[in-house]
């Protein structure tokens, strides 16, 4: 089969965009990755976007889009899976291209969640979750993640900072990141010291809803313009998985097998082994998803996810490195956007663009996208060509 | 407009009424008339018992719209003692802290209240602590 390579990528800065409205917010990026492929035009687009319906009070975003960045004409349609959206858009824009039926798929991720203020945002949040056995009970997604936590830290004896790591982390990477919320590194005090949320998850273990978009242009190796300039970068194995999507219907809650699932798939599909990731980009929505999510992907024993925060295991130098690039926690959490960010930050990653961020030597890039606490997962392999 | 879902949900939200399978004897909350252990057929009725223990726990401060009037509160997954965990407020605590393991059972209560836009007023089960074992 012929390579699909990402051939082109944008994205704005993540942050509270009250200037810009959802169909600016998402065109910059259409365009920019556009521009970055040489100006490939492509044939289909596919949106991903979590909250537009109750925040923006706008559905129908494929056309939208497809309006609004002059492309009226061409096949659009948006792709829903909560948190996972871009994610889950971006394996449709794989499927279409890798399958010959479209020659170029453009895949954007959007957000857009300050027009709304908190309470509003929880329940359209919540939405995402079981309405009538889970969000009636007044449970919000950082209070689903506050009983995991919970009853991870008491089964596996961590300590209330065990898991500080996640976000020391992913703060000092985003330093490197001009695109990312918060460009500062934060010390363990500050973790210790930070205002709960949901004992025992503190503000510090959750990452800051925000808006933003990113996009990627997908094509075949053999229809890149003979003029084009960057390092090739393809899409090696993609796969997607689910799970019961009320937490509590789950048979073992710690597991987050549809994890475990879409990674299995994505690396058998690349033809490659967990040994051969040089980093992961892991949905750190909140901390304890992503020792979770390290253990499910086969990275760390069950119960020892947190540990590789702990001993370094996930910094930029370490065996696997993790969030280069900040992560949901510090880049931002742009919700149905944020597994778009993850694609354009591998793709820069494995581009060698990283600057003082990058990841030395790095060929093959993990990315993995969760929608709820993994009742969708996927994953997608990117490798260098 | 909501009110005939709320309606029709009345049974579980109640009484706690889920399903039995009859291929493997799994019991099921809620009902989904298809087994989660065997995946078989399971249709029949099942009435639980409302006790249970605290699984985990968490509090909430910052509610969503519909809940805020009533934070903080306390929620937690409850494991039921025919097996499945359900999620669910806890009340009635006091001063008593909440522990992994704390033996419940179920009440009915006051969910959500009404506001402005389109909330209406929904009764469901929550949890209580079961103050004296029996002996
Ligand atoms: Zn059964």
């Amino acid at each position: 089969m012929t390579d699909v390579i990402i051939a082109g990528i944008g994205q704005t800065p993540v942050g509270e965009h009250w200037e810009i409205s959802l169909r600016s917010l998402a065109v910059k990026a259409m365009l920019a990755a556009i521009n970055d492929a040489g100006g490939l035009r492509p044939q289909a687009l596919f949106v991903g976007n979590m909250l537009a319906p109750a925040v923006s009070r706008q559905a129908h975003l494929g056309d939208l889009l497809a309006d609004f960045a002059g492309l009226t004409g061409i096949e659009a349609v948006l792709v829903e899976a909560s948190g996972a959206s871009g994610a889950a858009a971006l394996r449709q824009g794989y499927l279409a291209v890798a399958s010959g039926a479209v020659d170029t798929a453009l895949i954007v991720g959007v957000e857009k969640v300050t027009d709304y203020v908190g309470p509003e945002v929880d329940a359209a949040l919540a939405t995402a979750s079981d309405s009538d056995f889970e969000a009636v009970q007044g449970v919000t997604p950082a209070a689903l993640a506050a009983l995991l936590m919970r009853r991870y830290m008491y089964e596996f004896d961590v300590p209330p900072d065990g898991l500080a790591g996640f976000a020391l982390t992913a703060h000092e990477n985003a330093a490197g990141n001009p695109h990312a919320m918060f460009q500062k590194a934060i010390s363990l005090e500050a973790y210790q010291q930070a205002e709960m949320i949901s004992e025992p998850l503190n503000m510090l273990d959750v990452a800051p809803n925000a808006d933003g978009a990113a996009a990627v242009l997908l094509t075949r190796s053999d229809l890149l313009p003979r003029a084009y300039a960057q390092p090739q970068v393809k899409i090696a194995g993609s796969a997607l998985a689910s799970d019961t999507l009320a937490l509590h219907d789950r048979s073992d809650l710690l597991a987050f097998d549809a994890v475990r699932i879409s990674v299995e798939q994505a690396l058998r599909r690349a033809g490659l082994t967990r040994e051969q990731v040089d980093f992961f980009e892991y949905h750190d929505a909140f901390s304890i998803y992503a020792a979770l999510s390290l253990e499910a992907s086969g990275f760390a024993a069950r119960g020892q996810g947190w540990k590789m925060a702990q001993d370094g295991s996930i910094s930029r130098t370490g065996s696997l490195p993790c969030a280069t690039l900040g992560g949901l926690k510090a880049r931002g959490n742009p919700g149905g956007a944020s597994g778009v960010y993850q694609a354009v930050e591998a793709a820069i990653q494995l581009r060698g663009q990283a600057g003082t961020a990058q990841v030395a030597n790095a060929k093959v890039g993990l990315i993995q996208s969760l929608g709820g606490p993994a009742a969708t997962a996927v994953t997608h392999v990117l490798q260098t060509v | 407009m909501e009110i005939p879902r709320h309606w029709r949900l009345k049974q579980q939200r109640y009484s706690l009424v889920g399903e039995t399978c009859p291929h493997c004897e799994a019991k099921i909350f809620p009902p989904r008339d298809v087994c989660p252990t065997c995946g078989g057929e399971a249709k029949t009725q099942y009435t639980f018992s409302g006790k249970g223990e605290v699984f985990s726990y968490t509090t909430i401060y910052e509610a969503p719209s519909g809940y805020d009037e009533t934070a903080p509160y306390t929620v937690a997954l409850v494991k039921l003692e025919e097996g499945p965990i359900i999620t669910a407020q806890l009340t009635d605590l006091g001063d008593q802290p909440v522990e992994i393991g704390m033996p419940v059972e179920m009440v009915t209560r006051k969910l959500r209240s009404e506001n402005e836009d389109r909330g209406i007023l929904i009764y469901g089960y929550k949890f209580r602590p079961v103050l004296s074992r029996a002996a």
